[in-house]
């Protein structure tokens, strides 16, 4: 599949896609491209319509309006594209009543894999993702972080130059969830796949070359993380007080800046952030309850851009 | 191997190994046809004679070729159920994902669900003599032949029902609505003979009748048992085929579509 090296280094188009449930919108003409070789975050709460846009990438459905295109596919063409793609649900699409060894021989038939190059790529495979001496075993009895990596197997068996994953680390305890991560961006540096995944947790957006953030079914903003923490003006200084709403105006008409009221909680922005926690403290000894001070995570970046704090947006939705 | 019938093979085995290691589903579609046949067959042996099932056939001799459907039925509905499931979280997302052209995904799941309700309607085939029937070899094998067609359809059936199903519940509801009495109205029960007219119309229109009315005239093949009443062998295995075809085309045309 040589064809792939000579065409342009977008790996992934998206071009106003929008998709609507019914009466509300889940996808609202969201545009962005992903590069050939990266790994892209899809980040955003759940409701955010990043699992919408995982399903019509993936050709499960069909969005309402808009076009996206997969390396030479356009989604028109879901025979096309599904050539391309190497899939991990959120729900294992693993038999759990099969071995591994048994998973992947299904899957290799499904993708017209057979006999010894379907042993090589699995024995490969198996190795690489340290399951080795699990294959016999029913997936039912292998843990949650071994499922996993049994999904992940079975979705490069037949070596897609992209992979989208939807939440691939949910219900994975921290370890295995660093563990999968680390073997994403070996994925990326050594082979060249280009991988999309969706997520909520930060820390995985933060190991991504670039994330799309989603709120509401809009794409609020594409950028690097260290993009995306620039992008907030210097650091973050977030306070409670016992009246938030009058100590955010005497705030304000004291120090000139820019007072986010975020759930409750009081949020500026601001370079030599410490010095003004220092004068804040100075200034309203009663009224402050709690004060911190920090450099900018995606967190705040997301609070910065949509004006609402990540897991409250996502009790909402 | 060919190329195009390697997804067909992978779905297929897949299914006979998931239902080898799943104890319960052997039960519901062996056992539970087997305890109505004995208890319906020998509590209504004394009470009832069909009306048109012929002199000297008691109700368990008339009962067992409909019972052999019902295996058939049930081991395509357990089948089919598992198609639900896999559909909205599971194996079947991986597959719709891949590029296996939907005719083989069908294929592959209706020949895995076939194949199973065969082998359990050959092993049903083992309780002829204590039902009265005496098997001949040609009426063996055509009835396994029939078994196979009817099996086709009716695992057919139940992937168009389930492909547009959300949940199981919603397929459980179906299953007593459609699938029953479309067994319930073959004749697999009581025959149309004695039925009131427009319950006889609708028994009449039910392609299943027809399988059954092949199926018992293969089971009784070369005796001489009174099948006056039961339709004739070779219309009967023909609209079975068209029954095949039909629910074979919808059930690829469905799966197409979603």
């Amino acid at each position: 599949m040589t064809y792939f090296m000579t065409d342009s280094p977008t790996a992934i188009s998206v071009d106003n896609l929008t998709h609507r449930y019914a009466e509300r919108v889940a996808l609202d003409n969201v545009s962005f491209k992903v590069r050939r070789g990266e790994m892209f975050g899809l980040l955003g709460p759940n409701g955010g319509g990043k699992t919408t846009l995982f399903k019509i990438l993936s050709t499960l459905m069909m969005a309402s309006s808009g076009e996206a295109q997969i390396l030479d596919a356009p989604l028109s063409q879901p025979a096309r594209v599904r050539e391309h793609l190497g899939v991990v649900f959120q729900q294992p699409s693993i038999d759990g009543k099969l071995t591994v060894r048994e998973n992947l021989w299904c899957h290799g038939y499904l993708y017209g894999l057979q006999g010894a190059e379907l042993k090589r790529r699995s024995a490969l495979l198996l190795t690489q993702l340290g399951l080795s001496d699990r294959v016999d075993d029913m997936v039912d009895t292998l843990s949650g972080g071994l499922q996993r990596r049994a999904e992940l197997a079975k979705s490069l068996l037949h070596q897609p130059p992209v992979l989208l994953l939807d939440e691939p680390s949910t219900g994975l305890d921290p370890g295995a969830r660093r563990d999968f991560m680390h073997y994403l961006q070996r994925l990326r540096d050594e082979q060249g796949v280009t991988i999309v995944l969706t997520t909520h947790y930060m820390e995985e957006a933060e190991r991504c070359d670039h994330v799309a953030i989603l709120h509401q079914g809009k794409l609020v903003k594409v950028a690097s993380p260290e993009e995306l923490k620039a992008s907030v003006g210097g650091d973050i200084v977030a306070v409670q007080a016992t009246d938030p709403e009058a100590l955010a105006v005497k705030i304000e008409q004291r120090f000139g800046c820019t007072v986010q009221r975020v759930d409750g909680a009081l949020r500026i922005e601001r370079k030599a952030g410490h010095e003004l926690v220092r004068d804040l403290v100075d200034a309203f000894p009663t009224e402050i309850v709690s004060i911190t001070y920090g450099k900018p995570t995606l967190e705040d970046v997301f609070i910065s851009l949509t004006g609402h704090r990540f897991w409250a947006a996502e009790e909402n939705s | 191997m060919p190329r195009v019938m390697l997804p067909v093979i992978a779905l297929w085995k897949r299914e006979m190994l998931r239902f080898v290691r799943q104890r319960s589903r052997i039960f519901g579609a062996f056992a539970q046809p087997l305890l109505f046949w004995v208890l319906l067959g020998s509590g209504f042996n004394a009470s009832f004679r069909p009306a048109g099932a012929g002199s000297g056939s008691s109700y368990s001799t008339y009962f067992y070729p409909g019972t052999i459907a019902m295996v058939l039925l049930f081991t395509a509905i357990f089948s089919t159920i598992s198609t639900v499931e896999d559909r909205k979280a599971g194996f079947l997302q991986g597959v719709l994902v891949s590029p296996v052209p939907r005719w083989a995904v069908v294929l592959g799941q209706v020949m895995g669900g076939t194949t199973l309700a065969v082998v359990q309607g050959i092993l049903f085939l083992l309780l002829a003599p204590i039902a009265g029937v005496t098997l001949t070899l040609p009426g063996v094998i055509l009835s396994i032949i029939v078994m196979k067609l009817i099996a086709l359809a009716l695992t057919s059936l139940g992937l168009i029902i389930a492909w547009r199903m959300e949940s199981t519940q919603g397929f459980h509801a179906i299953m007593n609505l459609i699938l029953l009495p479309i067994w319930f109205l073959s004749g697999a029960f009581f025959p149309a003979a004695g039925a009131p007219a427009p319950m006889r119309l609708v028994m009449n229109l039910n392609p299943l009748t027809y399988g059954v009315a092949a199926l018992r005239r293969a089971l009784y093949w070369g005796t001489d048992t009174d099948l006056s009443n039961v339709a004739a062998f070779g219309p009967s295995v023909v609209i079975t085929i068209i029954f095949c075809i039909v629910t074979f085309a919808i059930a690829v045309r469905t799966a197409e579509r979603r």
